[in-house]
């Protein structure tokens, strides 16, 4: 059975929101930008709280970047949150010059990530994102797993990282399983769940579809190291070499394209520095499409039980290596 | 002539003779939008911003935002004559290792360059943001925003432009480079701008034409600027690329090159020649 206790479904982005409305409280620099969906990323409570820290820059998300940096640069803290698609793509070249060039503590989220917002289609889920981000020098990309965890993330970009940083969350409630008490550092994966036969590298809510996929994989007997890589760059280099040396196989899991995202970064440094059997679990190369969430992760292949299936592939590939 | 204008030419000179110079030494850079914009930025440094090149963070300085990143050098040597660094630095212009950067670089640690900035329709965002936080602040600092004329095909410059007089921000003033052309040619023909002033006007700004190639010109526009109404202010300088050099004045294929040796010398007779028919 799963350890981990689900406290009662809820969105990420509702925890980015509380998280950020704390730190308003505690940060008189905090500001916030709106663009136009603000609710919806969950910033109308910093906005209900501190309405003369929230500045409203309509649908201009290009703009709204660049604002964002001069905001810095007169001493503010700003936190800019739009659709992912919109923050990594559509102002993508102002958070490249403008923010990170310049290497500015802007606080970006990336909301409405992934295959599960659903119905709106593939305009709206963005499968892209880390790869953008990720590759952008000075630049801290953090991918929480879940609400409680989105909340410490968001304090944790307000206090503890300086320079530019993306936290990624998604739209549908998901399972709240991380406990209050577990600390979260930035660039310091949690391994939440032990075991040697392989290892299971999840980011964002891929991570409680992992813990399942852990669950059915031990009722056969192969007990899976699981780890939350809530932080994709700084990657943990070191927890990932520990489970490539103990473990000898590594499946990376996330609601990203296979190219460029999580896969992408655990296998530079398991390549370079320990080769053992890999496999993906992602989006193959292809756009979304609209349906309810569930249904899109079953058919995009993101479900604990697709997760199961090709842990088993490799670890049979792995055992018939070392035989 | 003024007395101070005076001044200002001959400082103007220098300036543009150190431009030359160090494109030359470069082999790369953009040589006619640096010599059309030497006065705007002789006149900015030495006769409108408040600011303290011994230092260059003093908080309730006035700041440049330079959108229209690639006429860094004119940036750089207006820096150097004001005292930022010593004027040979200017020789080291896009060479490795350089704190002059091609198009200003931040973290390189050149004092007084205030963003890190090249691709075109950015500055000026940056420039509102900064402009927003100071004036809920109440900052008594203005920010001055350079961009160029074809910059102005940028959308990003009109979202910028709209939130600027959202806000009221009657501490910012762009300066827009007029200088009618951009690297395929005149502005008009790549890609119309006119009616320009309207444009802005409609946008909510306080509109300013002047020439940017004439001290008192500049000077009653600035002027103009001061006088705060609840609005944004955008002083359409017109200048000419090349200003200076006889020979490449309002000629695009300037934008982008530097002179070879030979040529830098004849620039800067060319430069003696200019001056010296200004103070007649």
């Amino acid at each position: 059975m799963n350890p981990w206790k689900n406290r009662g479904n809820k969105p990420t982005r509702t925890g980015f929101g509380e998280g950020i409305a704390e730190a308003g409280g505690l940060e008189p620099r905090l500001v916030v930008l709106g663009a136009d969906i603000t609710a919806s990323v969950g910033l109308d409570l910093f906005k209900e709280r501190f309405p003369d820290r929230f500045f409203s820059l309509g649908i201009a998300e290009q703009n709204g970047m660049a604002v964002a940096a001069g905001m810095v640069l007169a001493g503010k803290i700003p936190v800019f949150s739009t659709y992912a698609v919109f923050a990594a793509f559509r102002a993508a070249d102002q958070l490249r010059i403008s923010v990170c060039y310049n290497n500015l503590k802007v606080i970006i989220g990336g909301a409405h990530a992934g295959i599960s917002v659903g119905p709106d289609g593939a305009t709206h889920q963005a499968l892209e994102d880390l790869a953008v981000v990720r590759s952008l020098p000075n630049m801290t990309v953090l991918s929480p797993c879940d609400a409680t965890q989105a909340r410490q993330a968001a304090l944790m970009a307000v206090r503890e990282i300086n320079g530019p940083v993306y936290i990624r969350f998604g739209r549908e409630a998901v399972p709240n399983f991380i406990p209050e008490n577990l600390s979260f550092v930035p660039g310091k994966a949690q391994i939440l769940r032990n075991g040697n036969d392989l290892a299971l590298v999840a980011t964002g809510h891929m991570v409680w579809e992992t813990l399942q996929a852990a669950e059915l994989l031990a009722a056969e007997g192969i007990q899976a190291r699981v780890i939350n890589m809530h932080t994709l760059k700084p990657l943990d280099v070191t927890s990932i070499l520990s489970a490539a040396r103990e473990t000898h196989a590594i499946l990376t899991a996330e609601e990203h394209q296979i190219i460029n995202g999580l896969g992408s970064a655990v296998a530079e440094v398991v390549v370079k520095n320990y080769p053992v059997p890999m496999d993906f679990v992602g989006i193959q190369d292809s756009f979304g499409e609209s349906g309810q969430p569930q249904e899109l992760m079953e058919k995009y292949g993101l479900t604990s039980s697709h997760i199961y299936q090709k842990a088993l592939s490799l670890y049979q590939r792995k055992k018939s290596i070392h035989l | 002539m003024r007395a101070q204008d005076r001044e200002l030419l001959q400082t103007s000179r220098s300036i543009r003779e150190w431009v030359i110079r160090s494109l030359a030494a470069a082999g790369s850079g953009h040589l006619g939008g640096s010599l059309g914009l030497a006065d705007v930025f002789t006149f900015l440094y030495f006769s409108e911003m408040k600011h303290k090149p011994e230092e260059p963070q003093w908080e309730d300085r006035d700041i440049l935002v330079l959108s229209i990143g690639h006429v860094a050098p004119v940036l750089y040597s207006t820096l150097a004559h004001a005292g930022y660094f010593p004027k040979e630095e200017l020789l080291t212009l896009r060479k490795l290792g350089s704190r002059l950067q091609g198009h200003p670089g931040r973290d390189h640690g050149l004092p007084g360059v205030e963003l890190s900035a090249g691709s075109l329709g950015q500055g000026i965002g940056v420039a509102v943001g900064w402009a927003l936080a100071r004036k809920r602040d109440h900052h008594p600092g203005r920010i001055f925003c350079v961009t160029g004329d074809g910059e102005l095909q940028e959308g990003s410059v009109w979202e910028a432009a709209m939130a600027a007089s959202h806000y009221q921000l009657n501490n910012l003033v762009v300066i827009v480079d007029r200088n009618g052309v951009q690297i395929d040619g005149k502005t008009e023909s790549v890609m119309q701008l006119e009616p320009l002033s309207a444009k802005w006007e409609s946008f909510g700004w306080k509109v300013i034409e002047c020439s940017g190639n004439n001290f008192e010109s500049l000077g009653i526009a600035f002027e103009q600027a001061n006088q705060k109404e609840n609005k944004p202010v955008v002083i359409i300088a017109k200048t000419l690329m090349g200003k200076g050099v006889q020979e490449i004045e309002g000629d695009y294929r300037w934008h982008g090159k530097a002179p070879d040796t030979i040529q830098a010398q004849r620039f800067l007779e060319q430069i003696a020649v200019y001056y010296e028919s200004m103070e007649k």
